[in-house]
């Protein structure tokens, strides 16, 4: 019998404390599939800062460093200032992201850090239990916008990737879903992307991948991925916001 | 040799497996739980020939429960 | 050979000659010369310098670094300070070493940029969250500043823990002669546990998350003993004329220099006066105070800030003599003339 499909090398074999039905699971998966493909699993260091994914040090099958909230993209480039000729890429969510980290996330990419950034939005803070993130829809209910997100007190979602594609250090900026099998292909073919983009330094690389919260959304995983689909691609349009080689 | 495996004790009973199967063979088994409590996804041995081994089911799953193998 | 160096500079050349070659900073007066020489002369030698996008970005990136094995140098002053504090806790907790530098100012808040030593809590008590410490050393000259630099990678690497240097805009903008004596090289432990990419070993991991309380508990006990082990073998500190002294001076840094010219004044006047200059901070030398709590009439410390290691010195002197304070505060800085007038009010206060 020939293997179609099994667990790849770059992922521990390990139950994870996601929570069922969770898409960090198949991106974390994605992310391992292509340290495989590209033969960099004992080449890599990944960075994992606070959030649901901050245990991803026991997940992913490389060097790790764990960081404080918001302060990935800042250890990553300690990282890869040590170690140029070594992979580093961050896992970070939104709220990680694009509110305590937008600082260090923008300097990262306007430096040109030959690091990959694997953003995961779900619109949420996952881990504290489904506060109000930046990435928050309006009228989106959460914990801190118990009536809605208003957008007259708490302001308009941020859009990292069209903010970052206006850097001219960023190399590769994408952003894609996983709500169905068509755009997990796709994430993939990007994510790989930008893993290309830091292996040939051609700058800061970013894949903005949209993901679901179901517990915290208090949906079924299923239908989490539909919500994913009708609401929050509208707000957070997928494609490729910047490529290597494009003059900006 | 079964095409499509499930290993059950890691599935979280999530179900996003059972949409994309092209021959809909997937279905939760809620005649019985695993360790996590869970009612474990799986394809009964009946179906396991009409799997066509396209994995969408092991690349929609977020805990890695399925591997999939197609007879040389 | 000495050469006449500015002492924000003399921190910059002694790391470099200590093998540091990776700084992450961020411009605050009174400390930025020492930036600005790495970004000179860090490309002499292969150095990375890199300006963050503020303190916080700079520690982090400091720990990153440090956890892929080098020699790394973070530098600031106090408010800056406050900023990487969180930073710091994670270094400490991570076990990572690395060189902290605060050339600290007048505060709170944004204060003046003129020397004071009111930081001295944050810097020996912890600044940040959890039971860490820093070995924090106080040079009072530029020559001081070389050789405790140098020392300061050293026993980072030695004890895996970060070591911070504290000044203030007086030791960084003086200058002063400088000589870069040839050191003993001491043996370090092998970085075995960096982040360089598995490489056929299993996965080294930097992480200071541990969910389980007692692993938790577990992996603060043995910061402990590490702490305790240097309390044990790293307490430094100047002693001068202590031996017939009757009132013993405490003071560190800037505030050192200044008693020291008192000392030499009383001491002309028969006044028996002597000085016990703390190096580190921490661990703060209890070891010598109490070597001369029983034979003194009392303790006199001189501190820039409002009193802060004068409850040190209280804990160490245990009550066996009195223990009085005298600081300027908020940027001031105390004249000889005052140090001579509160050591005679002692002096004479005794009742030989």
């Amino acid at each position: 019998m020939k293997t179609v499909f099994e667990r790849p090398k770059s992922l521990q074999d390990v139950k994870t404390h996601y929570c069922p039905g969770c898409t960090h699971g198949i991106v974390h998966r994605l992310v391992a599939e292509i340290m495989d493909e590209l033969q960099i699993r004992e080449e890599t260091i990944g960075v994992c800062p606070v959030g649901c994914s901050v245990l991803a040090y026991n997940y992913f099958n490389c060097d790790m460093q764990q960081a404080a909230h918001g302060r990935a993209p800042a250890v990553a480039t300690g990282i890869k200032r040590v170690l140029p000729d070594k992979v580093v890429f961050t896992y970070q969510g939104d709220g990680d992201l694009a509110s305590i980290g937008t600082a260090e996330i923008i300097h990262a990419a306007a430096r040109g850090e030959n690091i990959t950034v694997v953003f995961i939005n779900n619109a949420i803070y996952g881990m504290t239990g489904g506060q109000m993130a930046p990435t928050t829809l309006v009228g989106q209910k959460t914990q801190t916008s118990p009536y809605g997100r208003d957008p007259k007190s708490a302001g308009y979602p941020i859009k990292m990737s069209e903010m970052l594609a206006t850097l001219n250090g960023a190399g590769y900026i994408a952003r894609v879903s996983v709500h169905d099998i068509k755009n997990i292909n796709r994430a993939k073919r990007c994510i790989k992307k930008a893993f290309e983009t830091q292996i040939n330094k051609q700058g800061f690389s970013m894949v903005e991948v949209l993901s679901t919260c179901p517990t915290n959304w208090g949906m079924h995983p299923l239908d989490a991925l539909k919500w994913l689909e009708e609401n929050m691609i509208p707000c957070y349009p997928l494609g490729e916001y910047k490529t290597p080689g494009e003059v900006k | 040799m079964k095409k499509v495996v499930f290993d059950e004790e890691r599935c979280k009973g999530c179900e996003l497996c059972t949409t994309v199967c092209p021959k809909n063979i997937i279905v939760m088994d809620t005649k019985r739980i695993n360790s996590q409590g869970f009612h474990p996804a799986t394809v009964k041995d009946e179906d396991q020939e009409k799997c066509i081994a396209c994995a969408n089911c092991a690349k929609r799953c977020p805990d890695l429960v399925i591997s999939v193998y197609r007879p040389e | 050979m000495k050469i006449l160096m500015k002492g924000n500079e003399a921190i910059g050349e002694a790391a470099i000659r200590a093998g540091c070659r990776f700084f992450f900073g961020y411009p605050i007066t009174p400390q930025s010369e020492l930036p600005a020489y790495l970004a000179r002369k860090f490309p002499e030698v292969g150095g990375t310098f890199l300006q963050a996008e503020s303190e916080i970005a700079a520690i982090n990136m400091v720990y990153g670094a440090a956890g892929a094995g080098a020699r790394v140098m973070t530098s600031s002053s106090s408010p800056g300070i406050s900023l990487k504090q969180e930073g710091i806790s994670y270094i400490a907790g991570a076990e990572l070493p690395c060189v902290i530098v605060n050339i600290a100012r007048g505060g709170p808040g944004l204060g003046d940029i003129q020397p004071a030593q009111s930081d001295y809590f944050q810097a020996t008590k912890g600044g940040g969250h959890g039971d860490y410490k820093l070995i924090v050393l106080a040079p009072a000259s530029v020559q001081e500043i070389v050789d405790l630099v140098m020392d300061a990678f050293d026993l980072a690497d030695l004890y895996r823990n970060p070591v911070m240097i504290i000044g203030d805009g007086a030791l960084g903008q003086m200058m002063e002669p400088v000589e870069f004596k040839e050191r003993k090289k001491i043996k370090l432990p092998p970085k075995d546990w960096t982040t360089t990419g598995m490489m056929g070993r299993k996965q080294n991991l930097i992480n200071t998350l541990d969910l389980d309380p007692e692993g938790l508990e577990r992996h603060n006990l043995k910061l402990k003993k590490k702490y305790d082990e240097i309390k044990k073998k790293e307490q430094r500190c100047e002693v001068i004329d202590c031996d017939d002294a009757e009132v013993i001076v405490v003071a560190y840094g800037t505030a050192a220099r200044v008693v020291q010219t008192a000392q030499k004044r009383l001491r002309k006047e028969g006044v028996k006066v002597g000085i016990i200059r703390p190096i580190t901070l921490w661990p703060f030398p209890e070891k010598t105070i109490k070597q001369y709590r029983d034979k003194v009439d009392s303790f006199l410390t001189v501190e820039m800030s409002t009193g802060q290691m004068v409850e040190d010195v209280e804990l160490a002197v245990g009550g066996k003599a009195p223990v009085y304070f005298y600081g300027r505060t908020g940027g001031m800085i105390p004249t000889p003339g005052e140090i001579t007038r509160e050591v005679k009010k002692l002096a004479s206060g005794g009742c030989k």
